[in-house]
């Protein structure tokens, strides 16, 4: 690739204790792609988005955002770089002290000392774009359904325009038709941004969706990637067991080891 | 050797603990003097610490003079000196008792609910989202609650000084058969500006305590429900015995003067 990609990991190692998770990982996300990272549970995907954001500090490698080293960065580039980010949280993680509309706005008011009136516009406008109308709003996170908690997740995440957005398993605990509708709401989303997106799942049809490229992790270290229509054909035994969803394999899960 | 390698092991552990306590409260410090400040949420805990708290100090306060004027009464009147009541019980409450039991009384009430709200925070990601959201979580969380904390205590402490010797009052003139002029007289004549002011100084001291124990518990509190409420108890349980062990280097500093 000649142009600088938007995302670079180069030879990342991550442990905890004695706990290899991350383990030599490389991965580039070229901009305005939409990149998915496929994987079981516990290979290191979370961990992956953690350290890209700077939650959690690799003890070896390089990560580049714009061309930018972001590990050891000090707060106040940190901070810069992060006003390029967007995150949706698994659980969606809204802030259950602050109303709906609050939620979508926080990084309009906190990150970015907007005045709470012209942010409010905004997170009217941001909820209508993810299908909610302005009287949800006024209400409180709790009194929402899963399915909307995640879609109120995903028009916070995109209210400040970020140039990247990541999404953690952005499906996982809704039914396959609430899962679907949220993955057109991302591919809709992302294109209108002009964003470039890197989600890790584990759900296939969801990765198929919104991926222009798949990645799949295994043992911390990204072990096929490619695009969609050549994950069918790929021949990677790995990549076979996992999309077929199959318990024999080469994968062997922590519990059949034993 | 296993002897040797327990003992490293708690030195270890201790280390780690201290350290990251260490920095915890420098950050949470240093954010608390640095703007951006969140006036809305300093606001929000000033009135959830010191309002809230009214109810439960001030009945303590009470109780606590009452049971002092009476305490007092028995032990001065053995070689008597029943006329000390007031002025024992005014500055019991004010340099030792009011700081001491209100701050006990906060450490259960407030230290839990910030450990149990800081740690869901933590384990539903909603510190990782503040953070992606370009905001400082000790700027937004820690440093709101240490300054309400250190501000409010004080106040509240206060306030409890007035209720306590109103309780001495109410026993030593109800009860114990004393003039009611005399017990003001004896009340005021003796008291002397620096044991209110140490009283005040260990309450803020308290205050601080109480909202680092606990947003640091809340903060560190990994592990879904069963991971929160170790974080409250512990919350509870090292604010109690740090203001214990704060409330003798406090009066040894006024002391020694």
């Amino acid at each position: 690739m000649t142009t600088t990609p938007k995302i670079s990991m180069k030879d990342v190692h991550k442990s905890f204790g004695p706990k290899t998770v991350l383990d030599g990982l490389n991965l580039e996300v070229g901009a305005g792609e939409s990149v998915v990272v496929i994987g079981g549970s516990g290979t290191g995907k979370s961990v992956m988005l953690k350290c890209v954001l700077g939650l959690l500090r690799p003890e070896k490698g390089t990560i580049q955002v714009d061309g930018e080293d972001t590990i050891g960065m000090g707060s106040r580039d940190r901070e810069r770089v992060l006003h390029k980010f967007g995150m949706l949280f698994q659980g969606a993680a809204l802030f259950d002290s602050l109303r709906v509309w609050e939620n979508v706005a926080f990084g309009l008011t906190a990150g970015m000392k907007m005045a709470r009136s012209e942010a409010k516009d905004i997170a009217i406008q941001k909820l209508a774009q993810v299908g909610l109308g302005p009287e949800v709003g006024e209400l409180g996170p709790s009194e929402l359904s899963g399915g909307m908690q995640k879609r109120v997740a995903l028009a916070r995440a995109i209210a400040t325009d970020p140039e990247i957005i990541f999404f953690d398993e952005p499906t996982t605990g809704l039914d396959p038709i609430m899962g679907d509708v949220i993955n057109e709401l991302i591919v809709k989303c992302v294109k209108e941004l002009g964003a470039t997106a890197l989600s890790i799942t584990h759900d296939m049809a969801s990765a198929r969706k919104i991926a222009d490229r798949i990645a799949m992790i295994y043992r911390g270290r990204i072990i096929w990637a490619g695009g969609v229509d050549e994950i069918d054909t790929c021949g990677n035994p790995y990549v076979e067991q996992f999309i077929h969803g199959r318990a024999e394999g080469p994968i062997q899960m922590e519990i059949l080891k034993r | 050797m296993n002897i040797l390698a327990l003992i490293g092991r708690v030195v270890l552990a201790f280390a780690t603990t201290a350290g990251r306590l260490s920095l915890f409260t420098f950050s949470g410090v240093q954010h608390s003097f640095l703007p951006p400040f969140y006036l809305r949420l300093i606001g929000r805990q000033m009135v959830s610490i010191g309002y809230y708290s009214l109810p439960v100090v001030g009945l303590t306060a009470l109780f606590t003079g009452m049971v002092l004027a009476l305490q007092i009464y028995v032990g001065s009147s053995r070689f008597n000196a029943e006329g000390a009541v007031a002025t024992i019980v005014v500055i019991g409450i004010t340099r030792e008792l009011g700081p001491v039991l209100g701050g006990l009384m906060v450490a259960g009430r407030v230290s839990a609910a910030m450990a149990a709200e800081i740690g869901t925070m933590r384990v539903t990601e909603q510190i990782d989202a503040l953070v992606t959201l370009s905001t400082n979580p000790f700027k937004y969380l820690v440093a709101p609650r240490l300054i309400a904390g250190t501000l409010m205590m004080p106040l509240l402490v206060l306030i409890a000084d007035i209720i306590g010797v109103m309780g001495g009052y109410l026993v030593g003139t109800q009860k114990l058969g004393f003039n009611y002029g005399t017990y003001l007289r004896n009340t005021f004549d003796f008291l002397e500006p620096l044991d209110v002011i140490s009283g005040l100084v260990k309450a803020a001291v308290f205050g601080f305590i109480i909202a680092l124990m606990g947003s640091y518990h809340g903060f560190h509190s990994k592990g879904g429900a069963q991971g929160v409420g170790r974080a409250t108890t512990n919350a509870v349980v090292s604010a109690s015995i740090l203001i214990l062990v704060a409330n003798y280097i406090v009066t040894e500093l006024f002391f020694t003067r």
